[in-house]
Parts: C-alpha cells; sequence; structure tokens
C-alpha cells in the first residue's frame, strides 16, 4: 500500500525552480531517506510533505487522499527539525505532549504517552527540566519523543542528527532504526551522512539540482548506479572516474565498451599488483593514510585527480613506489557520453 | 601571609557605575528635594543639598487644592490607551512583517520609515485641523488616536525585532503539533514575546505620558488637560509656584516607576533559551 504519492510535484520560489517534476511513491512503513548536495531541495520537499511550504503544481497524495491543500495540523505527521525547534517555556513533559494537549486528550492517557515516550528515549528523569537546561543530545532526543508521543501516519526527519557528535550520532541512529522497527510507521529522513542513509534507509532516493537522479535499495545504488552523479556521491571514498582515453588506463578488450566515456571503479573493489602488463592502471602513490583498519593510497597516474585505491589491514607499501591495479569485470562501472550507465557492458 | 589582592578593575568598575547613576539620578533628586523644602526655605537655601527643613505640605496642596488628580487621572488613560492600542497594532503589524511576505511590503516599512522623519512642529498643524473636523479637539479619545498613530511606526519596528528573534522553526514545530496559525501565535510565540510586549508597553506608555507639544495645542479645557499640561497651571503671571510643581512632578514619576516594576520581570532576556541549537 502506497502512504505517499507524488505526482509531478514542482516548487518555484518566485523565479527560482527548486523542485522539478518530482514523482515518487513510498510505501506504508517504508524507510525513505533523501539525500543529495546542499541546496538541492531535499528540505524544501520534507517541508512540502509536512505542508508547511505550498506545492507550486502537481499532486500530493496521502494513501488515496489529495492532501495539497491540507494543513500541516490536518495530515497526521510529525517531524523533527534540524533545529529540534523546542519550545522553550515548556518543560520536556509539557513539550512532549503539546500535541496531546492541543487534541485534549484526557490527563491520565497523557500522563501515559508521555511517560512511555519517555522511557524509550530515556528522558524519564528529565521530565521537569527545560530545554535550555538540556545537552544537545538530550534536546535531540526530547524532539524526537514529541514525534514519537503522537503515533502519527508519517514521521518527517530533516538531518535530525547533525548537531550531534559523532558518538551520539552512532546512538542515536540506532535508536532510530530501532524506533522504525518497533512503530513500523512510514519514515522520510533527510541527511548529508552517507551512513545514516546506507543503514537506515529501505530506499534511498538521490537527489540533485531538484530532480531526483535514482531510487532504490542502499545495495541496488551502490552496486549499479544510474549515472555519473549517483556513482559519484554514495561510497567513501569515492569512486574513481577515469577518462576512457586515459594514457594509464591499460583495459584488455573484453573489458572496453565503445560507447564508455568514462570508466568507475570503486576504491575498495581495487587489488594492487606490480606495475607490469597485466595491471589495468599504473601509477605511483602520492599519499598514504593508514587507518589501521584500511590502508588508502591515493595514486598519481597523470591525471589531475588521484586514483584512490583502499585495501584492508595495513599495507607498508611506501609514498613513491609505482603500483598496479586490477579491477574485476563485474566492479567496472561504463557510462556514455552523457554520464548515463551502460549496464550491458558485461556481455559485450 | 595571605594575599589580599586589592581589585583595583572591580573598584574602577564600581566608581565608574556609581559616579553615572549619581549624574542620572541627581536631576530626580533634586526634584524630590525641592517637593518636601517648606515654601519659606526654596529661595534662602536654594542650592543647599540638603534642606534644614522638611515639609509634605506641597503634596498635600497639590493633592487637594489643585487639579492635579484630574490631570493625572487624564494622563492616565490617555497614556494607558495609547500603550494598549499602539502595542496591539505593533504586534500584528511586526508579527506579519516579520513572518509574511507580500506584495508592497517594502513600499509600507519605507513609508512607515518617513513618517518617523517629519519634526512635529511641521505636522502639528495638520493634525489640528484633521481633528478639528473629527470634532476630537479638546477630547482624550483624539489624543489616544494621534499618540497612537505616532508611536506605532517604531513600535512596529520593535516588535519586528522581536518576533525575528524568534525562531521560525517554532511556530512550524507548533503547527504540526496541531495548532493553527493563529494558536500557534498564542501559545508558542507569544509567550516568548512577552519581554518585547513589555518592553514596547513600557516604552509607550513613557512616550505618551511625558508627551506635551500635542497635548497642549488639543487639549483646552481644565478638564481634559493631561498632566504635562496641567504643570503648566503652577506657572501664574507673576510667580512660580515651585514646591507644589515639584510636588506634582514627584507624583507623576510614581506610575512609570510602578509600570516599570510591574513588566520588569517580563523584560529578562533569553526567554528562547535552549529553543534550538544555536
Ligand atoms: N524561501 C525561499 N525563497 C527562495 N529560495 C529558497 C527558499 N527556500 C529555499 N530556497 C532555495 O531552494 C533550494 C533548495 O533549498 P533546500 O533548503 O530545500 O535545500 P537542501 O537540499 O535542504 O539543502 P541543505 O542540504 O543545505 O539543507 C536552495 O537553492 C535554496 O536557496
Ligand atoms: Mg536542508
Amino acid at each position: 500500500m502506497t502512504a505517499i504519492t507524488l505526482n509531478s510535484i514542482n516548487k518555484r520560489f518566485g523565479p527560482v525552480h527548486v523542485l522539478k517534476d518530482i514523482s515518487l511513491q513510498f510505501d506504508k512503513g517504508e524507510f525513505v531517506v533523501l539525500v543529495g548536495p546542499s541546496g538541492c531541495g531535499k528540505s524544501t520537499l520534507l517541508r512540502m510533505i509536512a505542508g508547511l511550504e505550498p506545492v507550486s503544481s502537481g499532486d500530493m497524495i496521502f494513501g488515496d487522499t489529495r492532501v495539497n491543500d491540507l494543513e500541516p495540523r490536518e495530515r497526521d505527521i510529525a517531524m523533527v527539525f534540524q533545529s529540534y525547534a523546542l519550545y522553550p517555556h515548556m518543560n520536556v513533559e509539557r513539550n512532549l505532549g503539546f500535541s496531546l494537549e492541543l487534541r485534549k486528550r484526557a490527563a491520565a492517557e497523557k500522563k501515559d504517552r508521555t511517560s512511555h515516550a519517555a522511557g524509550i528515549l530515556g528522558l524519564d528523569k528529565l521530565l521537569d527540566r527545560f530545554p535550555k537546561a538540556l545537552s544537545g543530545g538530550q534536546r535531540q532526543r526530547v524532539a524526537m519523543g514529541r514525534a514519537i508521543v503522537r503515533d502519527p501516519q508519517i514521521f518527517l526527519f530533516d538531518e535530525p542528527l547533525s548537531n550531534l557528535d559523532a558518538a551520539l550520532r552512532i546512538e542515536m541512529r540506532i535508536e532510530i532504526a530501532k524506533l522504525h522497527q518497533r512503530l513500523g510507521t512510514t519514515m522520510v529522513y533527510v541527511t548529508h551522512d552517507q551512513v545514516e542513509a546506507m543503514t537506515l534507509a529501505d530506499r534511498i532516493v538521490v537527489m540533485n539540482a531538484g530532480q531526483v537522479e535514482q531510487v532504490g535499495t542502499p545495495l541496488d545504488l551502490y552496486s549499479n548506479p544510474a549515472n555519473l552523479f549517483v556513482a559519484g556521491f554514495l561510497g567513501s571514498p569515492k569512486m574513481n572516474f577515469v577518462a576512457h582515453d586515459d594514457a594509464a588506463l591499460n583495459l584488455p578488450s573484453s573489458l572496453t565498451n565503445p560507447s564508455a566515456q568514462t570508466y568507475g571503479i570503486r576504491p575498495e573493489h581495487i587489488k594492487v599488483t606490480a606495475p607490469d602488463d597485466t595491471a589495468h592502471l599504473v601509477g605511483t602513490i602520492d599519499v598514504v593514510e593508514r587507518l589501521g583498519s584500511d590502508t588508502i593510497f591515493y595514486i598519481n597516474h597523470g591525471a589531475t585527480k588521484p586514483f584512490v585505491v583502499r585495501v584492508p589491514g595495513i599495507d607498508r607499501t611506501a609514498i613513491g613506489e609505482k603500483i598496479g591495479c586490477q579491477f574485476q569485470p563485474e566492479d567496472l562501472h561504463l557510462f556514455d557520453q552523457n554520464g548515463q550507465a551502460i549496464s550491458e557492458h558485461k556481455n559485450g | 601571609m595571605q594575599k589580599t589582592a586589592f581589585p583595583i578593575g572591580a573598584v574602577l568598575r564600581y566608581f565608574a557605575i556609581a559616579l553615572y547613576v549619581l549624574f542620572a539620578l541627581f536631576p530626580i533628586y533634586w526634584l524630590v528635594k525641592i517637593a518636601v523644602t517648606p515654601d519659606r526655605l526654596i529661595y534662602t537655601e536654594g542650592t543647599q543639598i540638603w534642606p534644614s527643613n522638611f515639609t509634605l505640605d506641597n503634596f498635600v496642596s497639590v493633592l487637594f487644592l489643585t487639579d492635579f488628580l484630574v490631570y493625572f487621572k487624564n494622563s492616565m488613560i490617555v497614556s494607558l490607551g495609547t500603550a494598549f492600542f499602539t502595542t496591539l497594532v505593533a504586534t500584528a503589524a511586526g508579527y506579519a512583517f516579520s513572518r509574511f511576505h507580500f506584495r508592497g511590503k517594502t513600499i509600507i516599512i519605507a513609508l512607515m520609515l518617513i513618517t518617523q522623519m517629519f519634526p512635529l512642529l511641521m505636522i502639528i498643524a495638520p493634525i489640528y485641523k484633521i481633528m478639528a473636523g473629527l470634532r476630537l479637539l479638546d477630547s482624550l479619545t483624539g489624543l489616544i488616536i494621534v499618540y497612537t498613530a505616532f508611536n506605532v511606526p517604531f513600535a512596529t519596528f520593535l516588535m519586528q525585532g522581536f518576533f525575528d528573534g524568534i525562531p521560525k522553526d517554532l511556530e512550524e514545530a507548533a503547527m504540526i503539533d496541531g495548532c493553527t496559525r493563529f494558536e500557534a501565535l498564542r501559545k508558542v510565540i507569544f509567550p516568548l514575546t512577552l519581554p518585547g510586549l513589555a518592553a514596547t508597553l513600557g516604552f509607550i506608555f513613557t512616550a505618551a505620558w511625558s508627551e506635551l507639544l500635542f497635548a497642549l495645542m488639543l487639549i483646552n479645557s481644565d478638564a481634559k488637560m493631561t498632566f504635562p499640561v496641567g504643570l503648566k497651571t503652577f506657572v501664574s503671571k507673576f510667580a512660580v509656584d515651585w514646591g507644589q510643581m515639584m510636588a506634582a512632578g514627584t507624583l507623576a514619576l510614581i506610575p512609570s516607576c510602578l509600570f516599570f516594576i510591574l513588566i520588569q520581570r517580563f523584560l529578562v532576556k533569553g526567554l528562547t533559551a535552549g529553543a534550538v541549537k544555536g
């Protein structure tokens, strides 16, 4: 069953065309993550789903109700803001229960649901505190709690973890994953963080400049990016792109394709070999980063951008050494002159 | 031996503050001093810091023998009325300027700024004419209307500033939580604007309380005089009754002081602390 349908949604701020013909369908209970570079329109799209931003044209449909003209409060959604947006003049308990207060729910029910939410998020001891007396992580949890007491049809998150430090971020990421498992509610989540996107999402929507580049499961996008943009956007370190006429490239004809302009290969899919004829690419090591778990080589092969290689474990190969790189055919991504992936290269 | 560090910086700081407070409060001290000095000593001991004798006679005669209470009541009506209506209009306008985009917004703001640029003397004649046409001369209502019109632009900018300081996310969160826009304003934004409201109310109240020029022009009967105009009646053709005038002045300070004591707890800053990650 579909929870949200976007039908050729457009958004204009005056002359600025921010979202262009977005059509998407999110299933009930699905965890959808929106990713894309800064300014591509993720927040705008989320705010349009929330009803905070009017739709310029197109249909926004929840279930089978068109909601274009419904106020936020009529949409049965909850939203967690990047800035938390806690009510500073209310204590944690009232912050959590404010939506129930507005719906004139009985005091007992309110108490019940706020303390349940507080329990899930470990806020039991903070119910009397005011937001100014909370740490960033605690504020974030209150913001989250405010959403879960509602038991809404749809949860919306706009970079909810981006203000937290790394450790807290991981902790909250797991909390959110557990929350989704427990509630099974449809969630739409905006993030900049690749790990959040890959780990939380049932499906990822990659956006760029107001358009949808690709929609798919995390591993689908990782293994079969539809174009150069998606290929370069997901994955860290980024996928290497090598022009088809790069002199350092030495691909056997079984791997090449006449219409391929660019070859892409992920740093983690490269085998380091001797710099001889069997290598698919040869270069000298410019920089080495040893992370303990991995070693990352930045290889100069004559192009402006270094060729990045990631090998597991600690590798002692030193700077200045010449090495060769080998790829498996199935790991090689081919793109035509329009930047679109060529998928049939394995047969040709 | 324990080192008794003499915090010379702190001492200097306090000294500077004390000096400033002394400077600022001295006129008020002088006002009160003359008010409690018996009439016969005012000229003989005129410049003495401390009078040799005290009396409350001036207060008694001001309260019971002059029209002071009438002026006081009129001033109260006009100032409270002006403060109330100005703040009401300025709050609505300030919110609109802060939150909505609409056609002609910049023009309206520019017009409001322009109204602040004319010297009062230049427009007093046209105002007089308008008020005469409306039969609002010599009426407190007329005075309230004029004061409100004059104070609304500044008060609007003041309120807009306070609304701008409240993150938009808050009312959006409230609207998602189930508020209408108006409820969000009333339940979330309004409580956070209290310092701003208090400051605006206080500012407009004092401005109206001490306004002389318009009151002088638009009011002529004794029964409608506000306090600043009424003060003039202590100046007769041949003498100035300084003692009574100062006593009246002292009494006139009380409402402003009370008003500020009343609202000062709202004037504290930092009400929005903790709302959003800074
Ligand atoms: N009120 C507005 N008026 C005009 N342009 C706007 C307005 N709000 C957003 N935009 C523009 O719309 C585009 C998309 O903004 P949006 O906030 O959705 O980006 P985003 O993808 O969320 O970026 P980020 O990752 O930085 O949060 C931006 O180019 C922005 O400048
Ligand atoms: Mg954003």
